[in-house]
């Protein structure tokens, strides 16, 4: 079994409790219509199964999510304060204000996105696995998937081919029990959605407890590694989400089984405790260090709203035509002049 | 007596409902339709009055929602599919195109596609770019296939149980932005009120310029033709319901009377609905036309979550009346 050093565990510490922080303030914020949208999907809840799978990685290994993307990309390391602004809209957002929370990218962290279509990023990310197969680089695509996402066909497809040309993907299926209100088993015939693998040949690295950090750790070792050197795999990763679907998807977390449900995780089976607990038995002395990076991610996520609130919201028609072509200047007003964009 | 106000959501469920109670072959397929009464509530209630085996919610699986509405309704039922929002019809285009739109075809009439695709459409509150579509122009695109698009509460409820007792598939979008809209009902013991397939409408009448438009299109044509009025400028307004197919009859009766047009859409403007209907007024009105035709729509370009930006993108009541200003 990995055994992750001290610093190592410290540092999941650091993440888990800051993207908590971040998205328990996204929550506020959006109740306070200082974030507004219709959609936003919070990573609480998720904390273990994000953190202990990419701390696997290596800083060349790619990743790709859906829309429930900000733990992802605050683990990546990515801008507290560009990724708030980009919950605002605004220019110094990550994505220049385009995307909003649905579509968190950084190029410079091999982070390929967020994506709202369900599945839609799934058949991208065996292409950007493909150029690394293409290229013969050893580099691995690590792609989180919910369990709703399973019963797409775009999930089947894009499995099939990266079983059929050896893709090095970790396919990680995030199973938090629920695709907006509809329970796994009643969307899905195979309700151990890891076996969706054994039907297109690929290894599976079974069912994780997707709120142990340091068990969902061990396994993504194992499977970033046999991605790297042989081809896909798939993990599941058993998890839960504190927010319910999204912010304006309330219906689906109102019924009363359902808060029974969610109290029951979070009293018995809360991810940063977990690995709390995990660190206290095993080392001594560093309870300050908790102490600190509980601190340090209120700083940091007060901070990050201090500057998305300050910052301004794109309002040109260059703005909004920018982009949409390498050479933008080529697009087309209503009118069929040709437009105001440029790069 | 006219049926009371109610909003635009409440007619479609009445007129779903009502058709379920009429006719034991339909029934409503679809991602969150039953236990959850419906994302946008349309199918409140239904799985308490119809049960499981004529209320089904589906998994995230648009290809085979697509697809086995097909086959169900070849086979000899009436099934109501659902998709979430229009922007997961796309993962469904083939099964409408091909499938829904041509089998009737290629077996040369050996069987009928008696089925309904019901979608929300439109865009608006930072939905983002890949949920922000209008497409209706797309699906109509493909002949087979019939394009329901209304703009109020008393004709959803007349084209969907038209769209529901006709033998051909229809695909019926919902403008979300439509769906708390209050509007008039037909008398409540009229349950067989129904708006014939390709029957457009006069929504206001007026002699200086036609404004065609559909579904949300028509509410920027009516709020432009009363900022209109004001200016002494008479504008009739054309609801033509349906895209395909499309009462043009009644669009060249409007202009032979005002000479001049603006077609109005939320949907983009390339090869769009206001292409068609402009081609055609000038295939078919040249000489009648005194003027441009004008269109109106979102600008060319995927919509943007910033929400500034994004109002710049869409079409609205006064970018209607600049474009009337333009040409009267
Ligand atoms: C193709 C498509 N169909 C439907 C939707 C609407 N939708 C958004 S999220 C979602 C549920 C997805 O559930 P899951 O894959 O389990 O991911 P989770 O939200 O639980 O993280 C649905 C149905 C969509 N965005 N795209
Ligand atoms: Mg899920």
């Amino acid at each position: 079994m990995a055994s992750p050093s001290k610093e190592m565990l410290l540092d999941w510490y650091r993440q888990m409790v800051l993207i908590r922080e971040f998205e328990e303030t996204c929550h506020r914020l959006y109740e306070e219509k200082r974030i507004t949208g219709v959609y936003m999907h919070l990573y609480s809840g998720h904390e273990a199964s994000g953190v202990g799978s990419m701390a696997a990685l290596r800083p060349s290994d790619h990743v790709i999510t859906a829309y429930r993307d900000h733990g992802i990309a605050l683990i990546l390391g990515m801008d507290p304060g560009a990724v708030m602004a980009e919950m605002m809209g605004k220019k110094t957002g990550s994505s220049g204000g385009k995307g909003g929370s649905m579509h968190l990218a950084s190029a410079e962290h091999n982070f390929w996105g967020g994506y709202a279509i369900v599945g839609g990023h799934l058949p991208l990310a065996a292409g950007i696995a493909l150029e690394a197969r293409y290229r013969g680089s050893d580099d691995v695509t690590m792609t989180y998937v919910g369990d709703g996402a399973t019963n797409n066909g775009y999930f089947h497809e894009s499995l099939n081919m990266s079983s059929i040309w050896d893709l090095p993907v970790v396919w990680i299926i995030e199973n938090n029990g629920y695709g907006m209100g509809t329970e796994v088993d009643r969307a899905s015939g195979q309700i151990e959605l890891h076996r969706k693998a054994e039907a297109y040949g690929i290894k599976s690295f079974g069912r994780v407890n997707g709120q142990d950090a340091l068990e969902v750790y061990d396994i993504a070792t194992q499977a970033v590694d046999y991605a790297r050197n042989h081809g896909p795999v798939v993990v599941e990763h058993v998890t839960y989400r504190y927010r319910g679907h999204g912010v304006s998807d309330k219906q689906y977390d109102a019924r009363e089984d359902m808060s029974a449900e969610l109290r029951e995780w979070m009293e018995c089976r809360e991810p940063i405790k977990i690995l709390r607990d995990q660190i206290l038995k095993k080392h001594k002395g560093v309870k300050a260090t908790l102490a600190s990076h509980e601190e340090e991610a209120r700083r940091i996520v007060k901070a990050a709203v201090e500057f998305a609130e300050a910052s301004e919201l794109p309002k040109s028609y260059q703005e909004l035509f920018q982009n949409t072509y390498v050479n933008s200047n080529l697009v087309h007003k209503t009118d069929m002049s040709v437009g105001a964009g440029s790069d | 007596m006219a049926g009371r106000n109610v909003a635009m959501r409440e007619a479609i469920r009445r007129a779903l409902q009502e058709e379920m109670r009429r006719d034991e072959n339909v029934f409503v397929m679809g991602e969150e339709v039953a236990y959850w009464q419906g994302t946008h509530r349309v199918t409140r209630g239904f799985l308490e009055e119809f049960g499981e085996r004529r209320v089904r919610d589906t998994p995230i699986s648009e290809m085979a929602i697509g697809g086995v509405a097909v086959g169900a309704a070849m086979a000899g039922l009436r099934p109501v599919a659902e998709f979430m929002t229009i922007n997961f019809a796309f993962l469904a285009l083939d099964a409408i195109a091909n499938h829904a739109g041509k089998v009737r075809y290629f077996f040369d009439g050996m069987f009928k596609v008696p089925l309904v695709y019901r979608a929300a459409s439109g865009w608006g509150n930072q939905a983002t770019a890949s949920h922000s579509h209008s497409p209706e122009p797309i699906f109509a695109h493909f002949p087979g296939v019939y394009v329901g698009c209304p703009s109020n509460s008393m004709d959803a409820y007349g084209m969907l149980k038209a769209s529901i007792r006709d033998d051909n598939p229809v695909l019926f979008t919902e403008s979300i932005a439509l769906y708390p809209k209050p509007g008039p009902m037909p008398d409540d013991e009229d349950t067989d009120y129904l708006i014939p397939i390709g029957k457009g409408d006069i929504k206001r009448e007026g002699t200086d310029v036609t404004l065609v438009a559909y579904a949300r299109g028509v509410d920027w044509a009516l709020g432009a033709a009363r900022q209109l009025a004001r200016e002494g400028v008479e504008a009739e307004v054309v609801d033509l319901r349906w895209l395909r197919p499309l009462d043009m009859d009644l669009v060249y009766r409007s202009f032979k009377k005002t000479n001049r047009c603006v077609i109005v859409e939320e949907s983009l403007p390339m090869y769009s609905f206001g292409s068609e209907i402009a081609a055609l007024l000038q295939e078919n009105m040249f000489d009648y036309m005194d003027a441009p035709i004008k269109r109106v729509a979102a600008e060319d370009v995927p919509l943007p979550y910033s929400k500034e930006i994004e109002l710049l993108a869409l079409p609205d009541a006064q970018k209607v009346v600049d474009a009337v200003k333009e040409i009267v």
